[in-house]
């Protein structure tokens, strides 16, 4: 096996393009658990977690390198929030918002934020820069539009950032667990309402039909917010498994969207 | 790669971690492994300043990488945290005693003197299973009590 | 001559929380487990397993594996040169499987080789082909195919008693893991003469030997089973898992082999809590007082036998807990299925037991109108009375009165108000604020026999050696983290008056059985055969030194030291080797009457759960807990005990299950098998009565399991407490609590 280390973005990508099918590492929280279990036998490994080139943290471009750890004390609320719910510090001193947007898994918690706000994954190649809306990006289960010579160089988020932003995520723990339920809510002082679910599909959801049905309630009464909260778990996704069953994801992620706004409405 | 303060060559095969290269190359068995997924914290090493679970961390990538293991966290004299562990009854089986040592460490480190649910908290990635986690509260609540 | 008044007391005797021998070691890291073993010339074993729950092999050829460079073995059920069987209390189970498979993740072939990724590789080389066969996996289809491997029956007293009251209630109890830190491992040396010296973690090396020399078909001084470093064990390691594995590979090859579980391997490596259906009919007058218990109770044992006839005879002696009644008709079958093997796990049937009886105290509170523990207090089992379903005379200490009295005075915790996420159901997810908590209080109690029951040959050898450099106490005692070698060091000075004590594991060839390290058995056990040793050596050493006291100076009379240390033992040391057995339990009759265990230690718990009832998240937010202790020879070991029996108790209520669908298990690693972290763990406040057994040293009890035993119960009835639900399964999921779905 061969490990590279590019010392800059063009080296990165330059042994992309000369070892099609090379595997990034950033943290290494997502990998090397495939690697431990067998699952993949990396044959070239470009290694990231010390590229400094994708480490920086703006308001509106969040460095594919950048820790949980570091996003823990972000300026975005609900991406501080998200943050501090990866794992336990030993995982959020590793783990990468660039990997847990390459994982692309269901329950990856960043999927919510990045998708209530139609953030666009910025990726680099030897030919070029382009960049995908996250609904573009994110195609299935822990599958993506990257291609295997791009590495995913930032989260881009829109200039029109909202007013209130909250995130919560239900897991059996209190701490350190994959969410059963994740979401993400946003509001703009005019009304508008994006709301973003977790591991209620195969990637994030957004609840477009809540979303609408919100956004024209300028100030909410009771009535308003169960019928969001009702629509909201009717346009989730979700599938029965061993962490939880399809009813109860779905009966929550209505619950949680409600309480988010409601989050949202009294800031 | 430099290990507590020395500088190790380790020449792995492959894709193995560093809690592999620690313990099977260089014999440093303090760091123990339980779970291969950085669920237990049992593995926890400092990697360039930072508290990891040396089991994600690939070996390859620590190439030269400063890692600090429970055997270089004391010296001639038991870490503070070491002797707090052991005055208040937290080792029992004390498989997962060296990962909470070092992770307590690094708590303390950046935070002297962390209230009991931050370090309920910042201690959530390290499993025990033997003792509730009530002495392992009580230990490190007097050391930094008597701070 | 020095003429002194000695001092009465040794320093670090019996009382005192003593400083272990293993602490810092343990600390520092340099404390060595089975799996930081390693040899020159050593070799790694794997193993490879079944994917089915139920197969017939049709094909197994293992010549693609032995062709690899670097591979030293291949072994198959064939090359098993003993009897291809092992079983803790029956050998039922192959060693490695040759034609059938009746669990997922059974062995079936081992390799060995030079490093443990090329054995990883040589394991996927075998070519095995299976026919797939029908499993049978529903414990109550088993129970009506009579696939059962145990069936226990209590029946006490006139069967036709009714009661006023009469509440019915269904339960069930999942799968649970011990979960220790340290998976499976250890290191098998060939001596070169055809025996082996095995280095394992486990809880009994005898046994392991017994069963290890049957399967290598040598004598049994041929293998010696040394005490590795254990990475704690809660029964998981009472079952033999790699040990003949390893002697089998290391006899083979002619080197040392060693092995080690990852986490996905030892969740099939070991046993496991049984999952527990429970059917219970409680009948009482209109003052509260029992008048009749019915119970059935259905394990699944699974594949294998284990200890599964034990664990549902405990089943059913604990069915009706700690109460007096005198009209009971109890019911318990150990099914046998393509589940995986279930056996021995703290608090062994009386967990399970425990969370049908209290749960249904409640109902029968509720039923009536009483407070819930004025109910128990008025029918709890005190000094004198009969065991409800054995009819055996209690004659321990039994301060169920004073233990459910004490605990319902322990101070509630304060009305909590803060929105510190922490503190809140949910935790860091921030799903709660304080406002959507409701708070519900619970309680339980229960019983726990202690040591091996119905007429088990139980008892434990210890040496007590004083020598010119101290006293030796060796035993074959295995020190799982509870601190057993501490306590045997604390008993030994406190006879002896003697502080230097150091305490030895030895292997199986130079010590006989100190039993296992389970049943909460080996404080009184291996305690009371140091306690004796201790005793006969003081004896002797008073007599060879003519005086009437003895501490570390030497021998005393009269308050003047006449035979000093040096030479007391300077020419012979002084020597007491004891088999120490408890007194002597029956086995049941055809009732399951009888004088069928020897001792009980009884707990209860008060715990308080906040509860999001919408999104059905709860927080345990503090548990109580008074406990029958007997004597606390180290009572920091006592308290480490309690609390971290008591999490395992939180931990099954709130988290813990191995799910099990058509016998394959879908959760077998730490991300989905979830185990309560730091922030999951409550305060928990401890009151102990010290109200000496029938025997132990210094009236001591076993402690580590009762608090296993009525935790689970208490948080679940503090759930119930707090929403008004029935949930009647543990543990409890958030789609249990959750308000009906919009
Ligand atoms: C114990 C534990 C707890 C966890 N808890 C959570 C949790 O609560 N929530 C959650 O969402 N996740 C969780 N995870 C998963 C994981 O930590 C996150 O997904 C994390 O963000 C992965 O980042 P990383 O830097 O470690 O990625 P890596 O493991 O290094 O990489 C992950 C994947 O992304 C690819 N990749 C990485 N960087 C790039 C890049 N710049 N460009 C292109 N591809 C890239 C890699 O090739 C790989 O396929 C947990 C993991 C563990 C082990």
């Amino acid at each position: 096996m061969e490990v590279v280390h590019p010392a800059d973005l063009d080296e990165a990508v330059g042994a992309l393009a000369a070892h099609p099918g090379a595997t990034l590492l950033a943290g290494g929280t997502d990998l090397m658990v495939e690697v431990n279990f067998d699952q993949i036998r990396p044959e070239v490994v470009v290694a990231l977690r010390r590229l400094d080139d994708i480490q920086d943290v703006s308001r509106r471009r969040i460095g594919a390198g950048v820790t949980f750890r570091r996003l823990e004390s972000g300026d975005h609320n609900a991406l501080a929030q998200l943050a501090r719910t990866i794992g336990s510090p030993q995982i959020r001193a590793a783990g990468t918002i660039g990997g847990n947007i390459g994982t692309a898994s269901p329950a990856g918690d960043s999927l919510p934020f990045l998708a209530g706000l139609d953030a666009e994954i910025e990726l680099h190649s030897t030919s070029g820069t382009r960049r995908l809306r996250w609904d573009d990006f994110f195609t299935g289960v822990k599958r993506t539009a990257r291609r295997p010579d791009e590495l995913i160089t930032a989260a881009v988020l829109p200039e029109d950032l909202p007013d209130f932003q909250e995130f919560a995520k239900i897991g059996q723990r209190s701490a350190m667990v994959i969410s059963i339920v994740s979401a993400c809510v946003f509001r703009w002082r005019d009304g508008r309402t994006r709301v973003a679910l977790g591991s209620v599909g195969p990637t994030a959801i957004r609840a477009r039909r809540a979303e609408e049905m919100i956004s024209e309630e300028t100030d909410p009464g009771p009535t308003a917010l169960e019928e969001f909260a009702r629509l909201v778990a009717r346009e989730v996704n979700p599938i029965t498994d061993h962490r939880g069953t399809d009813d109860y994801r779905r009966h929550a992620s209505g619950v949680l969207a409600r309480r988010l706004l409601e989050r949202c409405l009294s800031s | 790669m430099t290990v507590n303060g020395e500088a190790r060559v380790c020449d792995v095969k492959g894709s193995e971690s560093l809690l592999s290269a620690l313990r099977d190359y260089l014999r440093l068995t303090g760091s123990k492994g339980a779970c291969e997924q950085g669920e237990c914290g049992s593995c926890s090493v400092l990697l360039d300043g930072e508290l990891v679970c040396s089991c994600l961390v690939m070996a390859a990538d620590a190439e030269g990488s400063e890692i600090v293991t429970i055997e270089g966290l004391g010296g001639p004299e038991l870490h503070p945290v070491q002797k707090a562990l052991v005055d208040s009854g937290a080792v029992q089986c004390g498989y997962c005693t060296p990962g909470f040592v070092v992770a307590a460490a690094a708590l303390l480190e950046e935070n002297p003197a962390p209230s009991s649910d931050e370090m309920r908290e910042a201690l959530a990635g390290n499993i025990c299973r033997c003792t509730g986690y009530g002495a392992i509260l009580r230990g490190l609540e007097t050391l930094v009590a008597g701070r | 001559m020095t003429t002194r008044v000695r001092s009465r007391t040794v320093r670090d005797g019996v009382g005192e929380s003593t400083a272990r021998s293993d602490g810092i070691p343990k600390v520092d890291g340099t404390y060595l487990y089975s799996s930081d073993l390693y040899m020159d010339r050593m070799l790694f074993g794997a193993t490879l397993r079944s994917p089915h729950p139920k197969a017939k092999i049709t094909k197994l050829d293992i010549g693609p594996a032995v062709a690899m460079t670097g591979i030293h073995a291949v072994l198959v059920g064939d090359d098993v040169p003993g009897l291809n069987a092992f079983g803790l209390e029956t050998p039922d189970q192959p060693i490695l499987a040759s034609d059938l498979v009746e669990y997922w993740g059974q062995a079936v072939a081992l390799v060995a080789a030079d490093d443990p990724e090329t054995a990883r590789l040589a394991v996927e080389a075998i070519e095995i082909e299976y026919e797939v066969l029908e499993p049978l996996t529903d414990p109550e289809e088993a129970d009506r195919r009579d696939s059962v491997f145990h069936r226990a029956r209590c029946r006490r007293g006139p069967q036709d008693v009714s009661g006023a009251v009469v509440v019915e209630g269904y339960y069930e109890v999942g799968m649970q893991d011990q979960a220790p830190l340290g998976t499976e491992s250890g290191l098998a040396i060939p001596d070169g003469q055809g025996g082996v010296d095995l280095h394992i973690a486990t809880q009994w090396t005898h046994v392991d030997r017994d069963q290890i020399v049957a399967g290598l078909g040598v004598e049994e001084d041929m293998v010696r089973v040394h005490h590795a470093g254990v990475g704690g064990a809660f029964g998981a390691r009472e079952d033999v898992s790699l040990q003949i594995h390893l002697c089998l590979l290391a006899l083979y090859t002619g080197r040392p082999v060693k092995m080690e579980y990852s986490r996905a391997e030892s969740f099939v490596g070991h046993v496991h809590r049984h999952p527990a259906q429970l059917w219970m009919r409680h009948e009482a007058d209109a003052d509260g007082t029992l008048r009749r218990i019915e119970a059935r109770v259905i394990i699944d044992g699974g594949a294998y036998r284990s200890t599964s006839d034990s664990v549902v005879g405990n089943a059913v002696y604990h069915a009706a807990g700690p109460y007096r009644c005198d009209s009971v008709a109890v019911d318990g079958v150990a099914v046998r299925t393509n589940n995986p093997p279930c056996g021995a796990m703290r608090g062994f049937g009386a967990v399970q037991a425990c969370f049908g009886h209290e749960a249904q105290m409640d109902k029968l509170a509720d039923a009536l109108g009483m407070d819930r523990v004025d109910l128990r207090i008025k029918n709890a089992l005190g000094r004198g009375d009969v065991l409800a379903t054995s009819g055996q005379v209690i004659d321990t200490s039994a301060p169920v009165v004073e233990i459910l009295e004490r605990l319902r005075r322990m101070p509630l915790p304060a009305e909590d108000l803060s929105d510190d996420p922490r503190l809140l159901p949910g935790g860091t997810g921030l799903t709660t604020s304080r406002p959507m908590v409701e708070r519900g209080v619970g309680y339980a109690v229960g019983l726990k026999n202690l040591c091996f029951s119905a007429g088990f040959d139980d008892y434990a050898e210890a040496r007590v050696a004083i020598t010119p450099f101290g006293v030796e106490v060796h035993t074959a005692a295995v020190e799982v983290g509870q601190g057993l070698g501490m306590s045997c060091a604390q008993i030994a000075r406190t006879v002896l008056g003697i502080e230097d004590v150091v305490v030895y594991y030895d292997d199986t060839s130079k010590i006989g059985s100190a039993g296992s390290t389970s049943a909460s058995r080996q404080t009184q056990m291996s305690g009371g055969a140091v306690m004796e040793a201790a005793r006969m050596a003081r004896q002797i050493a008073l007599e060879r030194g003519g005086g009437d006291e003895l501490d570390g100076e030497g021998v005393w009379k009269d308050g003047v030291l006449v035979t000093p240390m040096k030479d007391l033992v300077g020419r012979e040391n002084i020597e007491y080797h004891t088999r120490f057995h408890h007194p002597q339990t029956e086995e049941p009759d055809q009732n399951g009457q009888g004088n069928v265990h020897v001792d009980f230690a009884f707990a209860a718990h008060r715990a308080v759960v906040d509860v999001d009832r919408e999104l059905g998240l709860f927080r345990v937010v503090q548990i109580d807990t008074v406990q029958d202790v007997g004597f606390m020879i180290n009572p920091r070991s006592v308290v480490g005990q309690i609390e971290g029996g008591t999490m395992q108790g939180i931990g099954l209520a709130t988290l813990e299950e191995i799910v099990v669908e058509e016998g394959v298990i879908k959760n077998p690693t730490f991300t989905d098998y979830l185990l309560p972290t730091f922030l999951d763990a409550p305060p928990i406040e401890i009151e102990v009565i010290e109200e000496p057994s029938s025997f132990g040293p210094f009236g001591a009890k076993g402690v580590g399991e009762p608090p296993t035993v009525s935790s689970t119960a208490a948080v679940v009835a503090a759930i119930r407490d707090a929403t008004g639900l029935e949930l009647n399964r543990t543990p409890v999921r958030p789609e249990h609590v959750a308000s009906a779905p919009l």
